[in-house]
């Protein structure tokens, strides 16, 4: 198994009539993922490309269609009512790949998914691949922005909060004969719905993944809570990097929440951190997949 | 996006946060009327620039301070007069320090106790929180490192906000009593709007005073906008002073670039904030020096890629260009047509290091090959980075 989506996951795409969300809604048909449907208010009763129907919510495109999993590409005004919308749906996983929502609409997101059955990843994410058993990793489950062929099916799970970062993680491993369970990225926003550490669970108790690649970077405090909890409870050996060594103090580094804003949230503080609780870090971008490879 | 001290005062004074009275002044003359129209008698002059440590900075033509407290109009114009038009370096600034064209004149208050007040966006709780202490008027990561029992945090609900029980506890904390505690209460209650309805992501008042005569009013304030809010806020996007900023990232701005200035050669353009900061990061481990930070975002045009050149190129430090694009949103195909318009544009004479990967890479890489133009071409992160170094070090 892979974790959260699969080759039969059946997926609507929010925003699918933007040119963003149609052009990767496509990409990911192409590459033999079901999306079942689209949503833009107003638009209901329409077709995406070929077949997609396009539905006025997602209450009724879910009804319609059996799609379980949404992918939002709506802009960042509208974004935190995407993600609700998906929420009240029932939905059992919401994507949001839209870059840009104010911090202040996440934490009332945040507040009013509690105890919701769904699980938000994101937002400013790149997105979730489950590399399928074809050529070019084709026939899998893609949802987001990332380039599917460099993925391969196998056995490693990839988390992280960059988007392009994860894309060198991935196509290292594939470059290494090694493929991937699934490809998780959280976003690089300060308030996100599924942390590194919530990956990290559903990967160690996944049966596919054998071995993890986590990334990071400065700012907040989420690397080292996953480091410390893996320390005690995760069976399988894990890579990390931290991107942002030489990122000065105080500035915010393209994503939202990539700020130092103490010692703790340094570059150097947290792979301190991440050694200690026995996860090998590597010491620069380019050798992610090396140093997973290493520990096998 | 920071604000000046006087900006900090007229949203204070919007939003009913008790503060000493004052006005900005961009002339002597502004300077003396604004001291009459607070009294006549003692008023503080304080320079108006984005940096801290103003009281102990110096100016260019020596004068010494750039808050100073002034006996009369006449002095309070004079003190301005020192300072328009010259640069005040302070330890936050670089060396040039910066250009001074407004100062703030306010009444002089007298200070029985200073305190700590401020209200940030917590991530690990994802909701507000106000931070206050006792110890007012100091550095606060010092408080929190020496006495750290005198730091109280209050988390706020997101949804249903600051509640009057909190105020109570904060009020009890600062050691606030009777009709102090009264203003106080209004004045929190005041702040945390404001720091809701403007999106702030910081409010910090230190101090927060109380004056010999019982008032409790926030004597000065440094500000915090979350940059993604901003479409929803003109009255605030106004307060923006470009004098303010690194030009190369003001410039930047303008394209929807993400850039940073830093003071090493080789200047990187890369896609995506994380392996933005990752190449410079390797570029460091390879004993090179970055220049800059630029993720050129998602979905980056032929013309941004080309403002974007012309922004590296801009810094006289810079020797080599690193790009680093690994295409997910991104079409390598696109990036590569940027590149060489900009090359040419630009009529790039310093070493260019390529290296492409993802969406559309067969025609990005043939794109560069078949340019006729002098590009190193890189086919791994490592490799890139060394190209680049070795190139720079000729």
């Amino acid at each position: 198994m892979s974790i959260l989506i699969d080759e039969n996951t059946k997926v609507l795409v929010q925003g699918i009539t933007g040119g963003f969300g149609g052009k990767h809604a496509q990409l990911s048909l192409d590459y033999g993922t079901q999306i079942v449907a689209g949503v833009t208010p107003g638009k209901g009763g329409q077709v995406f490309g070929e077949k997609t129907p396009i539905f006025d919510s997602c209450a009724d495109a879910a009804n319609e269609t059996g799609a379980t999993v949404s992918a939002i590409f709506v802009p960042p005004p509208f974004a935190a009512d995407a993600i609700l919308e998906a929420v009240d749906a029932e939905l059992d996983l919401v994507i949001c790949i839209t870059e840009g929502i104010p911090v202040a609409d996440m934490m009332r997101v945040k507040e009013m998914m509690r105890g919701s059955k769904t699980r938000l990843i994101g937002p400013n994410c790149p997105g979730v691949v489950t590399p399928g058993h074809g050529k070019d990793s084709h026939g899998g489950c893609r949802i987001g922005i990332a380039p599917g062929y460099i993925h391969k099916r196998g056995n490693v799970g990839v988390v992280s909060r960059s988007g392009t970062l994860t894309y060198e993680a991935v196509y290292q491993l594939t470059e290494l004969g090694y493929g991937q369970s699934t490809c998780v990225g959280i976003g690089g926003d300060p308030i996100n719905g599924t942390s590194h550490l919530d990956v990290l669970k559903m990967f160690n108790d996944d049966d596919e993944t054998e071995a993890i690649i986590m990334i990071g970077e400065i700012g907040g405090n989420a690397e080292a809570e996953a480091a410390r909890w893996a320390k005690e409870h995760c069976k399988k050996p894990i890579a990390g990097f931290i991107a942002g060594a030489t990122a000065p103090e105080g500035r915010t580094m393209g994503h939202a929440g990539a700020i130092v804003g103490g010692e703790e949230d340094t570059a150097e503080a947290k792979k301190k951190i991440l050694r200690e609780c026995g996860i090998a870090v590597s010491e620069t971008p380019s050798d992610m997949g090396k140093t997973l490879v290493g520990m096998l | 996006m920071n604000i000046h001290e006087y900006q900090a005062k007229e949203l204070f004074e919007k939003f009913g946060v008790a503060s000493p009275d004052g006005q900005v002044a961009a002339t002597t003359e502004e300077a003396k009327a604004a001291a009459s129209a607070l009294g006549g008698g003692k008023v503080v002059v304080k320079a108006q620039v984005h940096a801290g440590g103003r009281g102990k900075g110096t100016f260019t033509n020596g004068f010494e301070g750039g808050v100073h407290l002034a006996d009369s109009p006449e002095q309070a114009a004079e003190f301005a007069g020192k300072m328009f038009g010259q640069h005040l370096v302070t330890k936050q600034t670089s060396a040039e320090g910066k250009l001074v064209s407004k100062v703030m004149v306010g009444a002089a208050v007298s200070i029985e106790r200073e305190l700590y007040l401020a209200i940030l966006m917590d991530r690990e709780t994802c909701r507000p929180v106000i931070v206050a202490s006792t110890e007012g008027g100091m550095d606060i990561e010092e408080v929190a490192e020496s006495t750290p029992e005198k730091i109280v945090r209050e988390f706020i609900h997101p949804l249903a906000g600051l509640q009057p029980f909190q105020v109570r506890k904060l009020a009890k904390a600062l050691v606030l009593s009777g009709d102090q505690a009264k203003q106080f209460g209004k004045l929190i209650a005041n702040l945390y709007n404001l720091f809701i309805k403007c999106d702030c992501n910081m409010v910090e008042i230190n101090p927060l005073v109380v004056t010999p005569d019982g008032q409790v009013l926030a004597l000065d304030a440094k500000f915090g906008f979350d940059d993604n809010a901003l479409y929803r806020h003109p009255d605030i996007m106004a307060y923006r002073d470009t004098d303010e900023e690194d030009p190369r990232e003001v410039e930047a701005s303008k394209f929807d670039l993400n850039y940073i200035g830093l003071d090493g050669n080789i200047a990187c353009l890369v896609n995506g904030a994380g392996l933005a900061m990752a190449t410079m990061d390797i570029i460091k481990h390879c004993g090179g020096d970055p220049a800059n930070f630029l993720d050129v975002g998602g979905g980056a045009t032929k013309e941004q890629v080309t403002a974007a050149f012309k922004i590296i190129l801009g810094d006289p430090n810079v020797e080599g260009i690193l790009v680093n694009i690994f295409g997910g949103i991104m079409q390598c195909d696109i990036i590569a047509e940027g590149i060489l318009q900009a090359a040419k544009e630009t009529q790039l004479s310093i070493p260019l290091i390529v290296r492409l990967e993802g969406t559309n890479v067969a025609q990005g890489r043939e794109i560069i090959a078949n340019s006729g133009l002098d590009v190193i071409t890189a086919d791994s992160l490592n490799d890139a980075a060394q190209k680049a170094v070795a190139a720079v070090k000729g």
